[in-house]
């Protein structure tokens, strides 16, 4: 008798059923929808939004079949469904005139885009549709280079900097300071001052390494970056340059940007949907710039107009202008950091700024005239200006100093990214960049899926063909490591490429080898005399080892693509390991559960359909 | 309906070695080529711009040679791809230009000549990243081959994890030197599927040798050969429906699956003709040549191995 224990079947068919639930996201296929974003660091996408862009749709009457609110990304955006895209097309318009009155100068990023089908349910499973790869759906991708040594070298520069003014403060009299691609190195002319020199950088610089050299009148004292150091450095300038990427590529509106690290100094951006390559890359590789002004008072109070003016956000929402006067007392590249801090004295959040030696001086050189008057934190984005802060100055500073004002801590967070996301942290280099067209996508999906369903009704065909109701069997076995497939890849939300789909292909043609082995056993058992009940008992026994065995070797190989495979090669090599998993399942233990309904429950059960058997003895007989 | 109909068991090691020499001799002939010739590699790993256009009506390839060749960029090449409308340019990396600077400057000579011309894709690799990416490979094939000579040494003997390997390579190298010969572009995804041929492959060798062990203790008076020879017997039926099966998958990939996936279907077609012939005729042998035994197989303790003594 070949039948399974109850909890078996059970597990079987949960397994399928969880199986379906997560291939099914993937039949709804995508509406189009209009996605509203943050245009400007300063402004927040929120809740409130959410209720004014409901509000201005059906001012509109525009009948939206859904909206979203999703803050999983680094930037939230407010998305809304749409029947067609006639409707998709008068939102995005209404939205853009309501959300941006000056179109020279937009607020929000309104931008058209599609989203899927699935019903809320599902989503909130974790269902979500299989995630397209950039050759199935179009779009740009970027693997950028950071230049490390670059991010190091700045650093150095800061420090070096920041020796020299100490030491002059102190009154350290040193014969040179300089630096080199790795180091710093400080001349001395005797022992006791070099010492000195040695405990106060040692006290105000932790991030140095020291080392003494020379002898004689030639006293040498060495600073090199503490491998700790180097490691933060590096990796703060990756994180930056990902932060900075994320705001630029934001404007570009893009509905899904992957910007991720990859390995210790390469970001990877990809932009579906996106054709226009050459504004991508100019983006990517823009630079905003912070500058630091005085506000003029004198022209603000009498309402003329002085030689700049630039808007004002406070916290309250309004802007006002602020005008302000014509020198710049520090620029954007002279600022080297800014974090979020708690001012020591009140207690109160504020962000700590710290510029290099040139701008150091420069800003002790205007607070010290200007105490009591407004200093005005500019940022320049698309060569727009907006004043971020506007401070009353309230001592004399140097290098670092703290803008202190109304903040809430997630102000001065959001405060301190901004003017880090400013600029790049370190230069990068496009190093790899793959652009594919839509029309080439959809052609990939639609050749990806032909060729899959060509080669699988062949096999279909013959199986059946060839061993009847056993080859039925496999049949379904092979459409459930299918769906198993689909439903494993759409719930890690691994990326589908071409070459993916290329690997569903290969899984299907490379699992049908476990139910061939099987067939083949059992039609072998029969051969030699074994009853019905006892071919299929042994058949499947005899054919899992062998099954095991081959599949732990393309295993083998599937987990080195994995490891070393970048690109096509692991996109190939994620589906081909998943589908070793789910074929190993899918035909012993699905193939095996039907076997044993069909056949396993029949007392007396003479034959099995698994085609003709032919023994060399004697002449064609039907199975016993 | 039965297709394979074996009345006696065939003496495949009768023929093993006249077929081994002329395996050795095609291999030789692959090294020749790969080491003469090379390999075309693809921009993945040599570093360039591939860029792909597309028109509404046959594409005039002398006139597009004409506008690039202007551009005094060394060696590249302009062919059709897939049909007569698509073209694929190849382009050498350049120094001063980053990026796709070079595909943007094609574009615009080819937008002035056509303006009804497409871009469908660029891919642009960096020089760096190319040797990388061989780099990665041949660790990869390394990765590989360690993990399958491992397993199978635990899982068998060494010597058919040896003559595995070896029976395997010979297919890598077989696959390898036919894109070698006929210059056929040698490209990641390439790689990705001569890698997979190499598991494929030894899958195959895998399923042989399970048998081999299986008569070795199941017909205890056999000689090596005989059970060599009896296990492969057993075996050719599914070795052929299952390798047909998976042919079936390669060649609809191969004639439905557009340009993108020519290539790759093919390496993998041609890598899995070879794994059926390397597996009855050169892994077996290769384990006959090394000696393989009876004992070397069936140890004395044997635990759940009992049940299949019975006949």
């Amino acid at each position: 008798m070949n039948r399974y224990p109850l909890w078996k079947y059970i597990v079987i068919v949960v397994a399928l059923l969880i199986g379906a639930m997560y291939t099914l996201p993937n039949f709804f296929g995508e509406s189009p929808a209009v996605q509203v974003s943050s245009g400007k660091p300063t402004v927040k996408v929120d809740a409130a939004l959410m209720s004014r862009v409901e509000a201005l749709l059906k001012d509109a009457k525009l009948e939206t079949t859904g909206m979203f609110f999703d803050t999983t990304t680094l930037n939230s955006t407010i998305r809304a469904r749409f029947r067609d895209t006639d409707v998709q097309l008068q939102a995005k318009d209404a939205l853009q005139r309501a959300l941006n009155p000056n179109a020279d100068d937009p607020s929000y990023i309104v931008a058209l885009n599609l989203i899927s089908n699935t019903p809320a349910w599902l989503k909130s499973l974790h269902a979500l549709p299989m995630y397209l790869g950039l050759d199935l759906r179009g779009g740009v991708h970027f693997l950028l280079q950071v230049d490390m040594r670059a991010a190091v070298d700045k650093r150095l520069e800061t420090f070096t900097s920041d020796i020299r003014t100490l030491l002059r403060e102190k009154n350290i009299r040193h014969s040179g300071i300089s630096k080199s691609a790795t180091e710093i190195e400080i001349k001395f002319r005797d022992a006791e001052t070099r010492a000195r020199a040695e405990d106060l950088i040692r006290g105000q610089v932790r991030e140095l390494t020291l080392r003494e050299e020379g002898t004689g009148a030639d006293l040498l004292l060495f600073a090199t970056l503490s491998p700790a150091a180097q490691k933060e450095i590096q990796e703060s300038a990756l994180k930056q340059n990902i932060t900075t990427l994320h705001n630029r590529v934001n404007e570009l509106g893009v509905a899904e940007p992957v910007i991720q690290q990859q390995g210790a100094d390469r970001i990877v951006v990809q932009l579906p949907g996106v054709q226009d390559v050459a504004r991508a890359k100019s983006l990517l590789g823009r630079t905003a710039t912070l500058e630091i002004r005085m506000v003029d008072q004198e022209a603000m109070a009498s309402g003329g107009a002085g030689a700049l003016t630039v808007p004002e956000r406070k916290s309250d929402g309004t802007v006002t202008p602020v005008v302000l006067k014509r020198d710049v007392v520090v620029t954007g590249n002279q600022l080297n950091n800014a974090s979020a801090t708690i001012d020591s004295q009140t207690q109160r959040p504020a962000v700590s700024v710290r510029l290099d030696e040139a701008g150091g001086r420069a800003m002790r050189a205007i607070t010290r005239d200007n105490i009591g008057k407004l200093m005005a934190i500019v940022l320049y984005e698309r060569g727009k200006g907006e004043a971020i802060s506007v401070a009353r100055i309230q001592g004399e500073f140097g290098n670092q100093f703290q803008i202190t004002g109304n903040f809430s801590v997630q102000e001065t967070t959001d405060l301190a990214l901004l003017i880090r996301s400013g600029s790049l942290a370190a230069p990068m280099e496009i190093i790899e960049e793959r652009t594919i067209g839509p029309s080439l996508g959809r052609e990939n999906i639609e050749r990806g899926f032909r060729s899959t369903l060509y080669g699988f009704a062949a096999i279909a065909a013959f199986m059946i063909l060839y061993y009847r109701v056993f080859g039925l069997i496999s049949v379904v076995s092979l459409s459930v490591n299918v769906m198993l497939l689909v439903a494993l890849l759409s719930l890690l939300q691994a990326t589908l490429t071409l070459p993916g789909i290329a690997a569903i292909a290969l899984t299907l043609g490379m699992a049908i080898d476990a139910n061939v082995l099987i067939n083949e056993r059992v039609r072998e058992e029969l051969r030699n005399g074994r009853t019905a009940q006892q071919a299929i008992t042994e058949g499947y026994e005899k054919a899992f080892a062998t099954i095991l065995d081959s599949n732990v070797t393309t295993l083998i190989a599937g987990v080195a693509l994995l490891t070393f495979g970048s690109g096509p090669v692991r996109g190939f090599a994620v589906v081909h390991v998943l589908g070793i998993l789910t074929s190993i399942f899918s035909a012993v233990f699905v193939s095996r559960a039907i076997v044993n309904l069909v056949y396993g429950y029949r007392k007396k059960l003479q034959t099995l359909s698994i085609g003709q058997i032919w023994r060399p003895d004697t002449a064609a007989v039907p199975a016993k | 309906m039965e297709f394979f109909r074996i009345k006696r068991t065939i003496p495949f090691m009768r023929y093993s070695l006249i077929l081994n020499a002329i395996s050795f001799i095609s291999f030789g002939i692959a090294v020749f080529f790969l080491v003469t010739r090379g390999l075309s590699l693809s921009v993945d790993f040599t570093g360039g711009t591939v860029i792909e256009i597309s028109y509404p009506q046959a594409a005039n390839l002398e006139q597009i040679r004409g506008a690039i060749e202007q551009k005094g960029w060394g060696e590249f090449q302009v062919q059709n791809f897939g049909t007569s409308r698509d073209v694929l340019i190849r382009l050498p990396v350049e120094k001063g230009y980053t990026s796709g600077q070079q595909a943007e400057r094609v574009m615009q000579t080819l937008k002035s000549q056509d303006a009804n011309v497409e871009l469908k894709r660029v891919e642009f690799v960096g020089p760096a990243v190319g040797e990388e990416l061989a780099h990665d490979g041949a660790l990869a094939l390394l990765l590989v081959v360690v993990g399958i000579m491992i397993y199978l040494a635990f899982r068998f003997e060494w010597k058919f994890s040896v003559a595995a390997i070896v029976a395997n390579l010979h297919d890598v190298v077989l696959v390898i030197g036919m894109f070698a010969i006929f210059r056929w572009e040698f490209s990641l995804p390439v790689l990705a599927a001569v890698l997979a041929v190499l598991g494929y492959s030894v899958n195959e060798s895998v399923i042989i040798f399970d048998r081999v062990r299986e008569h070795f203790k199941k017909f205890r008076k056999m000689t090596t050969v005989e059970v060599i020879d009896s296990a492969i017997t057993a075996t050719i039926s599914r070795t052929i429906i299952t390798h047909g099966s998976t042919l079936c998958m390669t060649l609809a990939m191969y004639f439905f699956g557009g340009p993108a996936l020519h290539y790759f279907a093919l390496a993998l077609t041609i890598g899995i003709i070879f794994g059926i012939y390397s597996s009855v005729f050169v892994a077996a042998a290769i384990a006959m040549y090394l000696g393989v035994k009876r004992e070397d197989l069936v140890k004395p303790v044997k635990k759940e191995e009992g049940q299949e003594l019975v006949p």
